[in-house]
């Protein structure tokens, strides 16, 4: 049976234990439906040209994990950024784990999904919020709708701010030969409201392990929400992940996305500006080598006027990795004074590694500023002489060179410790020491 | 300090060293002058190991030692240095952190541990106030928008850094004002000893007045066509190279 089909075929195994009168079923099986209608995306799709699903639809996964596994804190810390004190939330094999969870009601809400699908109190958030900016179109978000149960669920009400960073972390732990994830995650900053989330998948072995995740975030007048995804997972993981946020008046949201390891990742990242001087960033660094592939698709649609958006993205591949840039930036006619900016900038380290970049701009105002501009090219020759000439071995000035060049999309992370360990993870990957910080 | 023996290199087959013969020995300053195009960039990076250039027939010794098989990093490391004549942007990378790795890494080389912070502090603070350079200078990207004059001293300040054994200043006083040239020279000559040797690449004996050599020799096509004391350096000035292109072609 082909992964589609044995998808499909849960749905009615997993219906089972859940309660149908809930709103959010409808929208689940309206999911399933959409699913099974449009199946994996394939090659022949526009926007996944360049990413094949194919090799691991013949995987055999498992998609309800048997039995529940209980880890140590000490085998998973260095997953954690454990430098600072943060509310977390963790899943292993796509269960909540209470025992390595720090989660909150204290004014703020950081805790399950599966808690807020059940409890009363939270239906209201939920009926306002559940799947209203994600897609009901795209396959595999309708995918992960079906199967919505557990994930992240986080509430900041008006004005509120978390007492500490959130860190939310999914782990895979290889009991299973190959497992499928689908966590589902709703964020929701009210007007004012402040938060930085830290959001990690990680397996454990080396065991398959296909994660098809989504994320809604939403921010309401001025609130101002970070978002860190760290993606340095195994070489046998797999991640789509979908993120879909929806922005009001004068607030901030800026994601960045760390690509540093794993098989393949495609991440679906979209901006909706729903009010007027909103300011959306999106930076990402990417390191591969092997044969690891990465897909940013990134959309931002303009839809009010006075907005600005911000998009800056560097890739280092090696060896026979590809990378892959897809960078969408909709201007509505109504959405004049945007100031819409995209650079993508990469560096080949070797002759098989290859990168897509395309730059999409359907622009429908007159007034706005829009520039974009992206470069593929080698490590700087007359540089590398320059660092070697001051007695900086060749790997170390490799190493300094490719620093610098992702230095700038570093530079905006606002947890400090956060930037010394995505430092440490990008040192150790080129295996050289720096004797600082950039 | 440096020998080197009819070195020849080329770049795409394009033969640019000719056949070159120079003895430089510690506690000595040579100028290598020369008209534009003449090759003396290439001698200084050939020196400091580009392997952009093919080093055909010929030899370079420092120290008795071959310099052949070594990198661009193990010569830094036996203490040679080349301010650049146009040195690189390095976007990224402050001036101070550039020193802090490169002085550490020579260190790491020579079996040394790094150097203690606050030495490595106190010794940035001491060569930027000589060379006259503002504090927020040095956390400044590497060379990133600096002008043609702040590049050059900023590879002053790091030759005064690194303390090389032997320091070739590619065309440092270009893009220096008087009072710029007479600072980076009063830098560099706090470097001269007896234990190092300097070679000073330039067009203008102005230079020349500053950082006194002990020889000049004018680079010429490839060859050195002549070489001197330092009043070869005022002749060239007043008679310009026209007159050793003739004596050449013979
Ligand atoms: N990388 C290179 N590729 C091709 N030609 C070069 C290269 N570097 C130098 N040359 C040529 O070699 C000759 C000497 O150049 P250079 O050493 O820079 O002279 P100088 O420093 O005396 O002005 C010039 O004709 C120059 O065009
Ligand atoms: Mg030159």
């Amino acid at each position: 049976m082909d992964l589609k089909e044995k998808l499909v075929s849960s749905f009615m195994a997993f219906e089972d234990g859940l309660d149908l009168d809930h709103p959010v079923h409808e929208e689940r099986s309206n999911a399933i439906k959409n699913f099974e209608t449009k199946g994996f995306p394939t090659k022949k799709d526009e926007a996944w040209k360049y990413t094949s699903l194919k090799g691991l639809q013949k995987i055999d996964f498992s998609i309800f994990p048997k039995q529940e596994t209980t880890l140590e804190y000490k085998d998973v810390k260095k997953y954690f950024l454990h430098e600072i004190d943060a509310y977390k939330i963790v899943f292993v094999d796509g269960v909540y784990s209470s025992y390595l969870s720090e989660t909150t009601h204290d004014g703020v809400d950081v805790c399950l999904m599966s808690s807020a699908f059940s409890k009363p109190m939270f239906k209201q958030v939920i009926e306002v919020y559940f799947n209203k900016a994600a897609s009901k179109d795209e396959s595999l978000t309708s995918l992960n709708t079906a199967f919505s149960k557990e994930g992240a669920y986080i509430y900041i009400p008006k004005n509120k701010m978390p007492k500490k960073p959130i860190q939310i972390l999914h782990l895979a732990t290889g009991n299973e030969a190959a497992l499928m994830l689908q966590p589902r995650n709703l964020i929701v900053a009210e007007d004012n409201a402040e938060v930085q989330i830290i959001e990690r998948h990680q397996s454990l072995t080396g065991n398959e392990v296909f994660t098809n995740c989504v994320t809604e975030i939403f921010a309401g007048k001025d609130a101002i929400v970070d978002y860190y995804k760290v993606q340095n997972d195994a070489p046998t993981a797999s991640l789509v992940d979908n993120t879909y946020i929806s922005q009001k008046n004068s607030s901030v949201v800026r994601v960045h996305t760390f690509s540093l390891g794993g098989k393949l990742i495609r991440n679906n990242l979209n901006f909706y500006q729903n009010g007027e001087r909103i300011d959306s960033t999106l930076k990402g660094v990417t390191i591969l080598g092997d044969k690891q592939h990465v897909d940013h698709h990134t959309l931002v649609h303009h839809a009010q006027p006075n907005c600005e958006s911000h998009q800056d993205y560097k890739g280092i591949f090696g060896d026979s990795s590809t990378g892959v840039f897809n960078g969408k930036i909709i201007v509505d006619k109504i959405a004049q004074k945007t100031d819409a900016f995209q650079q993508n900038n990469n560096i080949l380290l070797s002759d098989k590694s290859t990168i897509n970049s395309k730059p999409q701009l359907e622009i429908f105002a007159d007034d706005v500023k829009c520039s974009h501009g992206c470069t593929i090219g080698q490590l700087d020759e007359e540089a590398m002489f320059y660092l070697r000439s001051r007695g900086i071995p060749k790997k170390e000035a490799k190493a300094l060179l490719m620093y610098a060049f992702a230095n700038n999309v570093l530079e905006s992370v606002r947890i400090p410790e956060l930037k010394v360990r995505i430092n440490k993870i990008i040192a150790d990957k080129l295996g050289v020491r720096m004797g600082f910080d950039l | 300090m440096l020998e080197i023996k009819n070195l020849h290199a080329s770049v795409d087959d394009k033969e640019i060293l000719k056949g070159i013969d120079l003895k430089v020995n510690a506690g000595e300053v040579h100028a290598i002058m020369g008209p534009n195009g003449s090759g003396k960039s290439t001698l200084a990076e050939v020196i400091a190991g580009q392997e952009e250039f093919e080093v055909g027939e010929g030899n370079i010794f420092l120290e008795g030692e071959d310099l052949e098989e070594l990198s661009p990093e193990e010569r830094a490391h036996k203490g040679v240095f080349l301010s650049f004549q146009y040195p690189v942007e390095i976007p990224g990378v402050s001036v101070t952190n550039f020193m802090k790795t490169a002085i550490n890494e020579s260190r790491k080389a020579q079996g040394l541990e790094d150097m203690p912070a606050n030495e490595m502090l106190k010794k940035i603070r001491e060569k930027s106030e000589m060379l006259e350079i503002d504090r927020k200078f040095l956390s400044r990207s590497l060379n990133e928008g600096f002008s043609g004059g702040e590049k050059k001293r900023n590879e002053i300040f790091q030759m005064a850094m690194m303390e090389p054994k032997l320091a070739i200043l590619d065309e440092t006083d270009s893009g220096l004002d008087i009072d710029a040239l007479r600072i980076v020279a009063n830098g560099v000559n706090k470097l001269r000893s007896k234990d190092n040797a300097i070679i000073v690449i330039t067009h203008y004996q102005r230079l020349l007045e500053y950082i006194v050599p002990d020889f000049v020799h004018v680079l010429y096509n490839g060859k050195i066509v002549k070489s001197g004391t330092k009043e070869l350096a005022l002749e060239l000035e007043e008679k310009g190279y026209d007159w050793l292109k003739e004596e050449a072609a013979v």
